[in-house]
């Protein structure tokens, strides 16, 4: 079973030949952050306001999108999704940050399932201040950070799960917006204040037909140590999607993310 | 002292209950080899290995000696008690036939891959797709700089290199001997794997 040095050669230099595309082209295709402030949607499908503490979620069809805005001040908002036809496909973390080379969810950037497919799209990003890696709060995170009982992510995703007819198995690794979580020289992670900008948003658009939970909690790794999460505004609207759309052609990773899409809505698997 | 001993093939599943008190050991035997791994609760599956609990309760992107492996429930699995390597991943989860073509190419979608190694075994145990989360990567070297750059690189570990975990709780441990050739984390040469339980 053992591979030829032939072969292991031949992997080797396909597989540097990706990387190098990888981490030299997305920097040159992908714009810079969105402008602040954002123009209003004019005819919105939806919009809610989720309190500090509280989540929210929607169904949403392909196409549809999502502005998420920090319009009360700074929260964080942790989010899963999965597909509405079959939501044992979900939003998946690690195929995320590893097909795109990077952990920093940024304007261009998709988010993947587990099934090779693009979920949502970052088509508006004013920071690229996210965190795929550290996840939600929990009680306990809570608890230990700031004592008393304070509404936390983990409870808040059970809950949103429940009331989709989903349960504790259906709730993946959650992403989350608005934490300038990185990782430096040793590893650690460390908390970059400077990353976050005052009146942040994203847009995401769905690219298949979603199921898509938010909790407005602080997160974990906030060094802030009041419990103070400010209500955040979502706004469901639909946007005509240009034929060179900048998430669907920025990178070869995306295109080939799309093109199963298309293959799967075409009745390929 | 009672000790099960496994070898696990190039390129397949494995998986084993270890009990609360019992040690087990992943023995990486010709070196830079990946080993997926996935914990579940004996007894109840629903709760499993989590990630991003086990990287936020030690704040720390990767793991080694003294990481607590913690569950979807906030408590304590295992605990990395030896580690011979010092280099071990669990942020880029496993390889699927499926990431392989939007990473790789479309024509790599027909190359064994780890998930299917992990949806083979748990559905011995009744668990399907939605059961498998994200998962540890013992042996795996997944260097992520302070810009978020990732990349999969060259393994570190020898032969014979060794990392055990002391379980704080009965668990089933499910392991994928990663088969992946498309990048180089095992050497773009799938080898053998030895685990070890011991009381």
């Amino acid at each position: 079973m053992s591979r030829t040095p032939d072969q292991i050669a031949a992997d080797r230099a396909r597989y540097e030949e990706h990387q190098r595309k990888g981490l030299q082209g997305a920097p040159r295709a992908l714009p810079g952050p969105s402008a602040i402030p954002t123009a209003p949607i004019a005819d919105p499908i939806h919009v809610e306001t989720i309190p500090g503490g509280w989540y929210w979620s929607t169904a949403m069809e392909a196409g549809e999108s999502l502005r998420i805005a920090q319009d009360h001040g700074p929260s964080a908002i942790a989010m899963l999704a999965w597909s509405a036809i079959d939501p044992s496909e979900r939003l998946n973390l690690p195929d995320t940050i590893k097909v795109q080379w990077t952990t920093a969810i940024a304007k261009g950037r998709v988010l993947f399932s587990d099934m090779g497919r693009v979920l949502l799209s970052v088509t508006e990003a004013a920071s690229s201040a996210h965190d795929g890696l550290v996840g939600g709060s929990t009680a306990a995170s809570n608890s230990q950070k700031y004592g008393g009982d304070h509404r936390n992510s983990r409870d808040n995703f059970i809950l949103a799960a429940g009331k989709l007819g989903l349960d504790r198995r259906d709730i993946p690794s959650a992403l989350n917006l608005f934490a300038p979580v990185r990782v430096d020289a040793d590893g650690k992670f460390t908390w970059r204040e400077e990353l976050r900008v005052v009146g942040d948003y994203v847009e995401l658009r769905a690219e298949m037909d979603l199921l898509l939970a938010l909790s407005n909690c602080p997160h974990p790794l906030d060094p802030d140590a009041v419990y103070a999460p400010n209500p955040v505004t979502v706004t469901r609207f639909r946007a005509p999607i240009a034929e060179d759309d900048l998430c669907r052609t920025a990178t070869a990773e995306a295109a080939r993310g799309f093109e199963n899409n298309a293959s799967h809505l075409a009745g390929g698997h | 002292m009672a000790s099960q001993e496994f070898l696990i093939a190039a390129e397949k599943p494995w998986s084993g209950l270890v009990r609360k008190g019992q040690t087990i050991t992943i023995i990486d035997s010709e070196g830079q080899q990946a080993v997926d791994t996935l914990f579940y609760k004996a007894g109840d599956f629903a709760e499993r290995y989590s990630g991003q609990d086990t990287l936020r309760v030690q704040s720390s992107a990767y793991v080694g000696v003294g990481t607590k492996i913690i569950s979807n429930e906030g408590n304590l699995m295992l605990t990395v008690t030896a580690d011979s390597c010092g280099r071990h991943d669990t942020s880029a989860g496993a390889c699927s036939c499926e990431s392989n073509t939007v990473r790789f190419g479309h024509d790599t979608k027909y190359l064994h891959a780890c998930r299917d190694n992990f949806l083979l075994e748990v559905s011995r145990y009744g668990m399907g797709k939605r059961d498998i989360v994200p998962n540890i990567n013992f042996f795996m070297n997944v260097p992520i700089d302070p810009s978020g750059q990732m990349t999969i690189v060259d393994g570190l570990s020898a032969p014979g290199d060794h990392v055990a975990l002391l379980a704080a709780m009965d668990v089933l441990c499910v392991i994928s001997n990663c088969p992946q050739v498309n990048n180089p984390c095992n050497g773009f040469n799938p080898t053998p794997i030895r685990v070890v339980i011991a009381d």
